[in-house]
């Protein structure tokens, strides 16, 4: 069954073509890794998978339903894009309990779902008698995709997670990835601009060139070569 | 910003050409003198109100610091900027006038420009004050506890500080060569303020940006009332912690006292009684009016994360629009002290309070729908009006929020007798509440019609 799809998806802005997809299917429980350089169109098609702009024709589905068309994909869909995906005056905890509440998980599920990953936090996060806007770029990223696993979301997309993150945090992020991906009944996207992240940590990796899609790759040990030729090339 | 800075042009304006006739018609004595007595408090206000909303130099300057200039000409840049502020600026527009019109009533021109020349150098001394002091809250508190207490002595008669400090500024005018002084303190400031800031021009030091102690806080009392409480409890934090969310509550406390203008008859056009209908409204309704007519605009910074979560508009509205209800009531309650002035003043208020409650809570968050100005939530910028908010859709919408209940008012209160005047406002505002859900339903449409749109606006920073 596929999970999402993309038809006829285009995203125009005056005689610019920013986006052309004329079919992408992502299967359920799939992960799918989205490369391609700047402009190539990797926030744009996130941005339309969440109806935070309008497609110029054609439509994505997401579990069936239309997102522009209706709010239900909403409570089975959790994403972190930037920085305005995060509350800038709350603390971490604040925040996450928020989310927590939106995604209908009290208190207690969120404290336990976090300890999970006290590893991840490396003791920067919790506690930290800071509020998020005054924490650095990657601890802010790290709040930003924990939270987008609270309540058990069935799609979840990922703009960029591995940017400004430490050495050891990326590590990290691509064992709770893999994990994910384990489980059948998550689909989980992912763009990054780093090749040997996402070929580690995807199934299956389309790259975006101006808008279209170039390569769709099955994830193979000859993936990176492939994709460092086309990129190098 | 512009209009605000109109506005207080035309104020300072209106003074400066109207104040030495006001002022000698009222028999307090000779103007010039009495100016002087209160120049005290004059610069004080100026002072505070610098410290409060006077942007500083010292942001602009990191991204100076890795070009090829030296930093003493950084620093120069930065401080020489702030000479031409709005806060300075905006002085002239009483002192040039009001030294032209002591110049027409025959005083000693020597004494009346070294008198100007000192208050101008004054005035530029507080500019420089402020710019030390903002960096240290040691200065500040202290500074203004020993003013509060001053101004408190004062109003109790105990002591007078402007018998002193009136001699300080009417020494200017006797002997202009005092003019010399201020102009020597300001020298020493800016030579102060120069030293102060290249001394500390460190990314960690003097530049870096102010981290508040945070506490993670609960208010689980409001969690009983499921996702309205949940919403709720981050908009009580969002107005704690956030500087300009503050300054505009600020604000709309003071328009509980706008309506001592209306009923203690200092003005003579208020005395219509159509008039105490517009007072009842703007006095219950400041938070209504100054928070409520940005909302969405609240979450700019965060709106796409509103807008994917799973949240649904509805929810959202109805916890702004029980924010700002909430407050009216508070707004009601507490300007109960308006029973000072019988109870038709405050009967006029409690009308305008279900007027608000009932109509133009709506209008507000309808309004709200197409002024798609990003806030910056940590910086005071644009808090006294933007250009955005003044666009044709939203200047319509006044029509019904402020001008229908007068008509309405008018109507019972000429038609038939003040009582049904009142009775009519009253009942309009029932009526509103009575279709909540269709009204919601429809600002709700308009919402997710202008939502794209809004989210691309709120993508410019500020």
């Amino acid at each position: 069954m596929n999970m999402i799809k993309a038809e006829n998806l285009t995203k125009t802005y005056g005689d610019q073509t920013v986006l052309n997809l004329d079919s992408l299917d992502i299967p359920k429980g799939q992960s799918f890794g989205l490369v391609g350089n700047n402009g190539a169109g990797k926030t744009t098609f996130f941005s339309l998978l969440l109806d935070l702009i309008q497609p110029s024709s054609g439509k994505v589905l997401n579990n069936e339903i239309e997102v522009s068309k209706s709010e239900d994909w909403k409570p089975f869909t959790s994403a972190f894009i930037d920085e305005t995906f995060l509350i800038g005056y709350l603390t971490p905890e604040e925040y996450f309990y928020f989310i927590g509440e939106l995604r209908g998980r009290n208190k207690a599920d969120v404290d336990a779902m976090l300890a999970q990953f006290e590893d991840f936090f490396h003791g920067e996060i919790l506690g930290q008698k800071k509020y998020l806007r005054d924490l650095s770029k990657g601890n802010q990223k790290k709040v930003g995709i924990v939270a987008s696993f609270i309540g058990d979301p069935e799609v979840i997309i990922l703009d960029e997670p591995f940017a400004n993150l430490d050495p050891t945090t990326q590590i990290r992020l691509k064992a709770l990835i893999r994990e994910l991906a384990q489980n059948k009944d998550v689909t989980i996207l992912v763009s990054s601009h780093d090749l040997m992240h996402v070929t580690e940590v995807c199934e299956r990796i389309v790259v975006l060139n101006k808008g279209e899609v170039v390569r769709d790759i099955a994830t193979s040990a000859e993936t990176l070569k492939e994709l460092e030729r086309f990129f190098g090339g | 910003m512009i209009f605000g800075a109109l506005y207080f042009i035309l104020v300072f304006l209106a003074m400066g050409l109207g104040a030495f006739y006001i002022i000698d018609k009222s028999g307090l004595g000779d103007p010039l003198q009495v100016v002087n007595g209160i120049m005290i408090y004059y610069l004080v206000v100026d002072l505070y109100i610098r410290y409060a909303l006077q942007k500083m130099p010292i942001m602009n300057i990191r991204p100076l610091l890795y070009l090829p200039f030296r930093k003493g000409q950084v620093v120069q840049y930065s401080l020489g900027k702030t000479l031409f502020s709005f806060f300075n600026l905006a002085h002239a527009f009483f002192f040039v006038p009001f030294s032209i019109i002591l110049l027409i009533e025959g005083y000693d021109p020597a004494g009346v420009v070294g008198w100007h020349l000192g208050i101008f150098a004054l005035i530029f001394t507080n500019n420089f004050l402020n710019i030390i002091m903002n960096n240290k809250d040691s200065v500040f508190y202290p500074v203004i506890v020993v003013l509060v207490g001053l101004g408190v002595l004062q109003y109790y008669g105990w002591f007078d500080i402007t018998l002193y400090t009136v001699h300080l500024f009417d020494a200017l005018y006797n002997q202009p060569i005092y003019a010399l002084l201020p102009w020597g303190l300001l020298i020493f400031m800016i030579y102060a303020a120069f030293h102060y800031f290249k001394k500390h021009m460190y990314l960690d030091g003097g530049l870096a940006t102010k981290q508040s102690v945070a506490k993670t806080e609960d208010y689980a009392w409001l969690s009983r009332f499921g996702n309205l409480g949940i919403f709720l409890q981050n908009d009580i934090k969002l107005i704690k912690r956030n500087k300009r969310s503050r300054t505009t509550v600020i604000v709309s406390v003071l328009f509980l006292f706008y309506g001592l203008l209306f009923f203690t008859g200092s003005l003579e056009v208020y005395e219509n009684p159509v008039w105490q209908i517009f007072a009842g409204i703007f006095v219950s309704g400041g938070f209504l009016f100054t928070f409520g007519q940005y909302v969405p605009s609240w979450d700019s910074s965060y709106y796409p994360l509103m807008m994917s979560q799973n949240i649904q508009y509805k929810e959202y509205l109805n916890s702004k629009w029980y924010l700002v209800i909430i407050a009216t009531l508070l707004s009601t309650l507490v300007s109960a002290f308006y029973l000072y002035f019988g109870w038709e003043a405050y009967l006029a208020i409690l009308v305008g309070a279900i007027y608000n409650m009932g109509v133009n809570s709506y209008l507000v968050l309808w309004g709200g729908a197409y002024i798609k100005t990003p806030i910056d939530l940590t910086s005071n910028k644009n808090a006294f009006g933007d250009k955005q908010a003044f666009n044709t859709k939203t200047l319509l919408l006044t029509v019904p929020k402020l001008l229908l209940p007068l008509v309405v008012y008018a109507l019972g209160h000429y038609l038939v007798n003040p009582t049904v005047g009142y009775a009519m406002v009253a009942l309009s505002g029932i009526i509103g509440f009575a279709f909540k859900d269709a009204v919601f339903r429809k600002i709700e449409k308009i919402y997710k019609k202008e939502k794209y749109k809004t989210l691309l606006a709120y993508k410019q920073k500020t």
